[in-house]
């Protein structure tokens, strides 16, 4: 899932402080289930806004909806109800929906209540560990399935580096060394023979150094 | 300043079983502070941010939540919930720039022991010294 963070509130107080009406438009995909900016954190939120607003002494009104996803048209489509209710929208949603809506309807001003962070998991109840940087040229068929790409702190692609310790990372000591734990799981397979095929230099195009990628579906475009 | 504060307790079953016996007469007997609304929940552990963040919006000068001892809370964890989210409620306070010591939990043996009227007390001097809540404005 696309994993994200509420804004820290001055900034999002900044945000709207010139406005007297406001819709918290939550989006029901990732960032519900990260916690981040599902229907409970739009409430919350938008419950945080009112109290920003009144401590400085001017009023607003909030309203909370939320969308199926904030990333496909059909659903943004939707935002079309309450047209020229709000100052603004604020999205809940990741960088995706906020660019979505952006896109989509020019004359409908939205703000991001989140930083958008990375690809990743639920490592444990209330914790989320970066899984895939999407780098567009998937290696883990010759990994064990461990992403060195998002994993490791220098991005290696013939690691270890040398520098970790007892398995963990030397850039952050509460992170395992990916490239330790590759090379464990390949030999637990009887595969260590991978580790001494040199990875070629990587053309980092596919990984957005290029510019905004795009995935096109000839089968499924009319 | 002199105020008279509105303070909205939250608290489980469980820990305020006696302390409403006999319509809460017995607890203004004992000095518990009329400034206290008491909320009865089943269990703290039911309690969401948004519920102490409602009772701010409403006009709460300070919002506190007492729940079981957090090694025997009668629904294993429900206590232990609460305090996390208190501790979310505060820190958002305070990125509102507003004193985390208005929202606060509580752990306290079940039934009616000292500690539930001394912490009511405790409260109602607290928000009394911090003055109105600066979401009155």
């Amino acid at each position: 899932m696309i994993v994200a963070e509420r804004k820290p509130m001055a900034e999002i107080i900044e945000m709207v402080q010139d406005c007297k009406k406001v819709l918290v438009l939550a989006c029901r995909g990732c960032v519900t289930v990260c916690s981040a900016g599902g229907e409970r954190e739009a409430e919350i939120l938008s419950s945080l806004i009112r109290l920003g607003m009144k401590k400085a002494g001017k009023s607003i009104e909030v309203t909370t909806a939320s969308l199926v996803r904030q990333c496909d048209r059909e659903y943004i489509d939707e935002i079309d109800q309450w047209d020229g209710e709000y100052d603004a929208v604020v999205s809940t949603a990741c960088g995706v929906g906020v660019n979505f809506i952006s896109n989509l309807r020019k004359d409908t001003l939205v703000y991001p209540a989140l930083n958008t962070t990375f690809m990743g998991g639920s490592a444990e109840q209330g914790e989320w560990t970066e899984q895939c940087a999407g780098c567009g040229d998937c290696v883990l068929h010759l990994t064990g399935g461990l992403c060195p790409v998002a994993r490791c702190a220098k991005s290696l692609m013939n690691g270890p580096c040398g520098g970790s310790v007892d398995g963990t990372c030397e850039i952050h000591k509460d992170v395992e060394c990916i490239w330790q734990s590759i090379h464990d799981r390949l030999a637990s397979f009887d595969r260590s023979a991978q580790m001494e095929v040199i990875a070629p230099i990587r053309d980092w195009v596919t990984a957005g150094h290029g510019g905004p990628r795009k995935v096109v579906r000839d089968d499924l475009t009319i | 300043m002199s105020f008279d504060p509105a303070i909205t307790l939250f608290s489980c079953h469980y820990t305020s079983q006696q302390s409403c016996a006999e319509e809460g007469k017995e607890l203004e007997q004992l000095g518990f502070p009329a400034s206290i609304n008491l909320v009865r929940v089943p269990c703290t552990g039911k309690l969401q941010m948004l519920t102490l963040l409602q009772a701010f919006e409403d006009g709460s000068d300070g919002v506190y939540v007492v729940g079981c001892p957090a090694d025997g809370c009668h629904n294993v964890k429900g206590s232990l919930r609460a305090a996390k989210r208190v501790d979310a409620v505060r820190a958002a306070l305070v990125e509102l720039g507003v004193e985390g010591e208005r929202v606060q939990m509580y752990h306290l043996p079940r039934g009616l022991h000292p500690e539930f009227v001394a912490k009511g007390k405790e409260m109602d001097s607290r928000i009394r010294e911090l003055g109105p809540s600066p979401f009155k404005n």
